[in-house]
């Protein structure tokens, strides 16, 4: 009876020793990953004084909106916002689009020419003809300068379209057959039967294109030369790395590091609000899908 | 005897039989392409865009045996042979080049890859749900930030004048920190960066392999009395092997293939002696230098050594009897 309380005792000592490690360096990683962010979110609404006379802070001592309404009323800035969502609003909207209907016909065990589709589509995974060939089709097609060079080159990303033609294919036979029984040709079942099904992956790849899209500067770069069609990210580069004078003024607060905070504040705070949204769905649609695919 | 009489019946029959099969399948393969029909109609864009943007460029990378001129266009430029080839392998740069790769590479593999796997096992053991979620979701959030933001905050915080460590180290007597353009601060930097924004996510399939382990296991080894550490050393960490094995073979295949925008952004001509790579190699000389055959070339050999490695790593996962990749 004693020797195995004292095993009790120890087991248990051990594992609380072993639970305090695991939540302190949880913790800390934790704050490590959010101390930026953190700093980013309080900086941009601090006055441009406080940044002289505190040195570090997360909370400023008086709040002020100074930096987001100047770039609010900074035409370049808010032409390039409006650039980030005509590409990123009309790109996802041809990246699903195109994906769900090449996927969903890929799913068809019984289509011809299947296996040489889909050998097509894996190929492309693994071998690429590569920067300076592509910019040469998109400049031979007469796209450089247009947004359709970025919509068109990333219209349909080959890994996203085989995990989703996995999922379609898991959609029961026996719904098909129904839909056939009442009359849906091809198209409508995939619009009323399929796409209904498949909601929480479409979610999921809706969310992963549209990051893409958001995110991406180099394809911007690559095809874009003129000024005023610049994305976010382009402006955003100029603002903080290059640290150049792109927003025209001598106001004092231009030369505030509140203003590059809240830009990066205006950047990221779209995509970390639909995060947690579409959070529920990453588990069931993406890691289903990953496993399977 | 009786056998052959009887194969010399059947013989004209099974193949009347072939044939009308053959016929029949025929018939039924025209069947089903009609029937598929608007099935290939709702690809079209997509096969469209397989074989202009995908398979375009691969047949365009025929420039890099040629002496490609844009005034002469495809058809009118010469054709060189390996040339092109010839100058890569004989330049300098092209050891520099593929050296810092190998380096990235190299970081990446021991300071990288362990990440995601150790965040996961210490995941696996938190049991407050709460704080477990929280802690997710935070962590996964910096996948969602663009290079360009990841690398901005770097460049606001280390600002070598207004940046608030700078200023607080200045304010402590100790020297600045040149980190955006001190060459030997870039591959640091890079690996941090990679750890900040991916571990989190990568956490995810590490995650979902340690919730797939029987629970049986776990019972077993309390009954035996093994602590929680010995537990996670002696099942957890032996149960997910096959997944590290599988993720670093994957991990080898994309050697070359480093986040080229990541690492664009954080070039500068200070660090490119060490930043530089095949990619943002391509992008100097080809793009903005306008020398498409050469570089075409230079992302040739890049494409060719990464096919090879993916078919060696592919190899090598199903020698060991796991599931390939494909």
């Amino acid at each position: 009876m004693a020797v195995k309380r004292s095993i009790r005792k120890k087991l248990f000592n051990e594992d609380t020793l072993f639970s305090i490690f695991i939540y302190t360096v949880l913790c800390l990683i934790t704050a490590t990953v959010m101390l930026p962010i953190l700093y980013i979110y309080g900086g941009s609404f601090a006055a441009h004084s406080e940044f002289l006379t505190r040195r570090f802070f997360l909370i400023p001592r008086e709040w002020t909106f100074d930096a987001f309404t100047y770039l609010f009323s900074n035409e370049r800035f808010l032409n390039s916002l409006w650039n980030s969502i005509v590409i990123t609003g009309v790109g996802t909207f041809i990246n699903i689009s195109l994906t769900t209907l090449m996927a969903y016909s890929l799913s068809k065990r019984w289509l011809p020419g299947r296996a040489y589709l889909n050998f097509m589509v894996l190929f492309t995974i693994l071998f690429a003809g590569g920067m300076i060939p592509t910019y040469l089709i998109v400049n031979s097609l007469g796209l450089i300068n247009s947004y359709w060079a970025i919509w068109l080159t990333s219209a349909i990303s080959p890994f996203y379209l085989i995990v989703m033609r996995g999922l379609f294919s898991n959609i029961p036979k026996e719904l098909e057959e129904a839909g056939r029984i009442d009359g849906c040709g091809e198209f409508r079942l995939f619009w009323n039967v399929a796409l209904p099904l498949a909601k929480p992956a479409l979610a999921t790849f809706t969310i992963f294109y549209l990051v893409g899209h958001w995110n991406s500067y180099f394809e911007a770069v690559l095809y874009l030369h003129d000024h005023s069609k610049m994305p976010l990210q382009v402006l955003l580069r100029q603002m903080i790395i290059q640290n150049e004078e792109t927003l025209e003024t001598v106001d004092e607060i231009a030369f505030s590091p509140a203003v590059p905070m809240a830009a990066i504040v205006i950047t990221i705070t779209p995509l970390i609000v639909i995060f947690p949204f579409f959070q529920k769905y990453f588990n069931k649609g993406f890691l289903l899908g990953s496993v399977k695919g | 005897m009786e056998r052959t009489v009887r194969q010399a019946f059947r013989k004209p029959f099974t193949i009347m039989t072939k044939q009308s099969m053959r016929a029949k399948q025929r018939k039924q393969t025209m069947k089903l392409i009609k029937r598929a029909m608007p099935l290939y109609l709702m690809m079209l864009p997509g096969i469209l865009f397989f074989l202009i943007f995908k398979y375009g460029p691969m047949f365009g990378l025929s420039i890099a045996f040629m002496s490609y001129d844009p005034f002469a266009g495809f058809r009118g430029s010469e054709w060189v042979g390996l040339a092109n080839f010839e100058r890569l392998f004989t330049e300098r740069i092209f050891v520099d080049l593929l050296w810092n790769t190998l380096v990235l590479s190299f970081y990446d593999i021991i300071f990288y890859f362990p990440a995601p796997i150790i965040l996961a096992l210490l995941l696996n053991e938190v049991r407050v749900k709460m704080f477990k979620s929280t802690v997710q979701t935070i962590l996964y959030t910096p996948h969602f930030v663009s290079w360009v933001v990841i690398v901005g905050i770097t460049a606001l915080l280390f600002s070598s004048q207004t940046g608030v460590v700078n200023q607080m180290l200045m304010s402590y007597g100790f020297d600045r920190v040149e980190l955006m353009t001190e060459p030997e601060f870039f591959r640091p930097v890079w690996v941090l960066h990679n750890i900040w924004n991916g571990m989190g996510w990568d956490a995810i399939i590490y995650l979902a392999a340690i919730s797939a382990i029987n629970p049986q296991l776990y019972e077993a080894a309390r009954v035996d009395g093994a602590t929680r550490f010995q537990m996670m050393l002696h099942i957890t960490i032996p149960s997910i092997l096959y997944l590290i094995v599988i993720m670093f073979i994957l991990r080898m295949a994309g050697f070359m293939d480093l986040s080229f925008t990541h690492i664009y952004l954080l070039q500068n001509p200070l660090n490119i002696g060490v930043s530089d790579v095949f990619d943002t190699y391509v992008y100097r000389a080809g793009i903005l230098g306008g020398e498409y055959s050469y570089t075409s070339a230079v992302g040739l050999f890049k494409s060719v050594v990464g096919l090879v490695m993916v078919i060696c790593s592919n190899y090598i996962a199903k020698k060991m009897g796991k599931e390939g990749v494909y």
